[in-house]
């Protein structure tokens, strides 16, 4: 075996990385395709959307976002449907660090969390210097919820211990423990950028490490990345954080980000939670989902139930 | 109360039309019994009476092997393979086109999971049909000779468990290869055979080509012992295939059976555990494990002992009991109240034995046949459930410390039908396959079937294969 390019990864990490049991990828495809073939229907049906809306972190990351776009954006996060006050509101607003304060701004005192992506997202390629300073940058800008990326070039090296490190340092520049939720301090999602790792047992591997190294949520991909969530990665990361929980007693969330757009895959995701980490994970505590255009579609079935007609694209609003 | 329940999601019955009362299918047409005596079909689930189908006596078995002769000399026989496998063909895409009917019709008269009815059981029956049609024009390249001959008429006896797809096991091999068949359904589960009848009308297959006789077990003792057929192929339980080999066994008549199993499925200790799991539920709680096939023994390797059962009983407790033709239920109603009788008793031995019996936190229903996923742990190879087959939901856990050890245990028993092996070692997965005694090994997977691939025993889990280019053989005068 090579030597790790950059650290040291100590032997105990690595060996407890590789000692995880393997994932079968036809096995672990095969139990996502059963899931998704539940039928759920009625109040069940109800329910999902309203909890799927609750779960939404509302997104723009795009070279062209301007803080009319992000407004716009806080807007529907607090009232996703204007025809209907009883939609819940989305769960975070996520954006880029330099709009932060934007979104802050915008949804003070909504309950509405501000979610800034960091770390030199989407590819994570600079120093630990600039990725640190992009974390402190986001959460004085008034970001709760920091998304940073791994270095994906160090795990598929096997530096794992690199990657653990940095991890661990944006955590803290996410503010001190036990004081995530407070002001000044930031909730940490760990992007694993799953379509970069590509395999099963890299999604298994990389999720433990970062729940070890002290994130609150593992979250799949940038979006920038095809493919980005599926389900089995989603079931795969559900098995480690329940496992972890057995283990070590913290409760670590999912966030499946990127390619999620209809109402059904939502619902399919939220019975792969039910049916995998169990019903302790089905709150936007715990459960996020990664979108943009998902919310309207959601909206649209949930009006759909309501009234018992589709009532078209046109009666929801675009941001 | 759980926060996400489930809404009910019954698939529905109105694509089923049921007549009150069902006739034997023989030279082409439905028509009465000749002594008149009738039984009734129930659902499994709730007890409710489907239909009448009429006993077949020896005057009747007698009418379809008369007819099934006259079709083998006069027309199917002699037929070109490629025009019988147009039938067949013309048979599967029916099938295919009536899948979602059958999958309802299925689950009504079985008690099995419209789940695995529309996702398992049909698409192999077509996929069977299909398979076996294109074999039908190149069977001189099947590796029998160059002109392979059929064998005459066939006389067929199915079990309950996988009604229709049993059918088509047997009857797309004997076709293809141009025998004629009578086929006898079981007795709680006649009514896809009686809809495939229909099919044969529908497809303008020639008369007396396939015959059905519907009956209990003297109905299939008739067929079996007549004198007028070559060919028997039984599936179902050890003891009736031993009677059936000893009533042919001084006849020319050709033999195929196809019997009981208690498989192991056997654990390693670095398996892909979640997987693992999944393979385990899957190999005993399949068709409420009534299944020939059946991982009904599963050997855990002693170091990961605990894991796995904690895993497994996590995964327990999510199983969905109930309506067969709810979407969302994985796990049916047990097929009648004789199997459950036997279920019952077993699992009694088991606990009377000094095995310790668990279930996870399930409501039965009232009216119907239900019986709760079970796992008996501190099962030894001494115990009645760790070697007769209980062919329901039960799954008895036994360890063992090393690979020699697995093998011994897992071949330890009078049936060889199948095995799993869950380890990510591909040297261990090939130094087991060689070494298990089982019709079929499956590695890091269970219960996965294909036309193509050929399925049959060990010792008394019986002789000859079904599937495959080997399946032929057993419909081929070779």
């Amino acid at each position: 075996m090579s030597a790790p390019a950059h650290t040291q990864t100590k032997p105990d990490l690595r060996a407890f990385l590789h000692g995880l049991p393997g994932v079968d990828r036809v096995g672990a495809e095969a139990r996502a395709a059963t899931l998704a073939s539940r039928s759920i229907k009625t109040a069940a049906k109800q329910w999902a959307l309203d909890m799927a809306i609750s779960m939404i972190d509302l997104t723009t990351l795009e070279g062209q976002d301007t803080p009319g776009k992000v407004r716009a954006l806080c807007a529907k996060a607090k009232r996703p449907d204007p025809a209907d006050p009883t939609a819940p509101m989305v769960a975070a607003v996520c954006v880029y660090p330099d709009l932060a304060h934007v979104a802050a701004a915008e949804l003070k005192g909504s309950g509405v969390h501000v979610a800034s992506v960091a770390t030199a997202f989407p590819s994570g390629r600079t120093s630990l210097e600039v990725k640190l300073a992009d974390v402190k940058y986001a959460v004085s800008a008034g970001a709760d919820e920091v998304d940073m990326v791994i270095d994906r070039g160090a795990f598929l090296a096997g530096d794992y211990q690199l990657v653990f490190d940095e991890i661990a340092a944006v955590k803290d520049a996410c503010g001190p423990a036990g004081t995530a939720g407070q002001a000044g301090s930031a909730h940490l999602k760990v992007i694993l950028e799953t379509g970069e790792l590509v395999t099963l047992d890299n999604v298994r591997r990389a999720s433990w490490l970062a729940m070890l190294a002290g994130a609150d949520f593992i979250k799949t991909s940038t979006g920038k990345v095809t493919p980005a969530a599926t389900l089995p990665v989603t079931l795969v990361m559900l098995e480690a954080v329940r496992d972890f929980r057995d283990s070590h007693g913290r409760q670590v969330g999912v966030k499946p980000a990127g390619g999620i757009r209809t109402a059904k895959d939502a619902i399919r995701y939220l019975v792969l939670v039910n049916e995998t980490a169990g019903e302790d994970w089905l709150d936007p505590r715990w459960f996020r989902f990664g979108a943009s255009s998902l919310l309207n579609d959601l909206l649209m079935q949930r009006t759909k139930m309501m009234t018992g007609r589709y009532s078209g694209p046109d009666y929801f609003t675009l941001d | 109360m759980p926060k996400f329940e489930y809404a009910p999601a019954p698939e529905s019955r109105s694509i089923v039309s049921l007549r009150e009362s069902y006739g034997l299918f023989i030279n082409g047409e439905f028509g009465p019994g000749v002594d008149g005596r009738a039984f009734k079909t129930i659902s499994p689930a709730t007890e409710e009476v489907l239909a009448e189908v009429t006993e077949a006596g020896p005057a009747d078995v007698d009418r379809a092997v008369t007819a099934a002769r006259k079709a083998y000399e006069h027309s199917w026989s002699a037929m070109p393979g490629r025009e019988r496998a147009k039938y067949l063909f013309r048979i599967a895409r029916i099938i295919q086109e009536r899948a979602r009917e059958l999958a309802v019709l299925e689950s009504l008269d079985n008690g099995k999971p419209i789940r695995e009815s529309r996702d398992v059981d049909i698409p192999l029956v077509a996929a069977h049909f299909f398979y076996h049609a294109g074999w039908a024009d190149k069977l001189e390249y099947a590796g029998y000779g160059p002109a392979p001959r059929p064998l005459g008429v066939a006389g067929q006896v199915i079990p309950w468990n996988f009604p229709l797809l049993m059918l088509a096991w047997k009857i797309a091999p004997a076709l293809a290869c141009g025998n004629t068949v009578v086929l006898k359904p079981a007795e709680t589960t006649p009514l896809t055979a009686l809809a495939f009848a229909e099919i044969c009308q529908q497809a303008d297959l020639p008369p007396g080509v396939v015959n059905i006789v519907t009956g209990a077990g003297e109905t299939g003792r008739t067929l079996v012992e007549h004198p007028g057929i070559d060919k028997v192929a039984f599936t179902g339980s050890t003891e009736v295939g031993k009677q059936i080999a000893r009533a042919c066994a001084p006849t020319r008549k050709k033999v195929t059976l196809e019997l009981g199993g208690k498989a192991a499925n056997v654990v390693f200790e670095d398996a892909p555990v979640d997987q693992a799991v999944e393979g385990i539920v899957n190999g005993i709680f399949f068709n409420q494990g009534h299944v020939c096939c059946a991982g009904s023994r599963l050997l855990v390797q002693e170091s990961v002992y605990s894991d796995v059962l904690a895993s497994l009983r996590r995964r327990l407790a999510t199983l969905r009991l109930g309506d067969p033709l709810d979407k969302n239920t994985d796990v049916g109603a047990i097929n009648s109240a004789a199997q459950l009788a036997k279920i019952r008793e077993l699992s009694e031995v088991g606990e009377a034995e000094g095995a310790q019996r668990w279930s996870p936190p399930c409501e039965l229903p009232v009216k119907g046949f239900w019986f709760p996923p079970t796992i008996f742990t501190g099962v030894s190879q001494a115990h009645r459930i760790a070697r007769e087959e209980i062919f329901g939901p039960v799954l008895s856990v036994l360890t063992f410390r090393t690979p020699a050890e697995a093998v011994e245990k897992a071949n330890n028993t009078p049936y060889g039908l199948s095995a799993g092996v869950w380890t990510e070692k591909g040297s261990l997965i090939l130094w087991m396959a060689s070494r298990l005694r089982a019709g079929v090994v499956w590695a890091n997977t269970f219960n996965k079937f294909d036309p193509t691939s050929p399925f049959g025993g060990y010792k008394e889990s019986g002789y000859g294969r079904e599937g495959g280019r080997h399946g032929l053989e057993a419909y081929l005068d070779v």
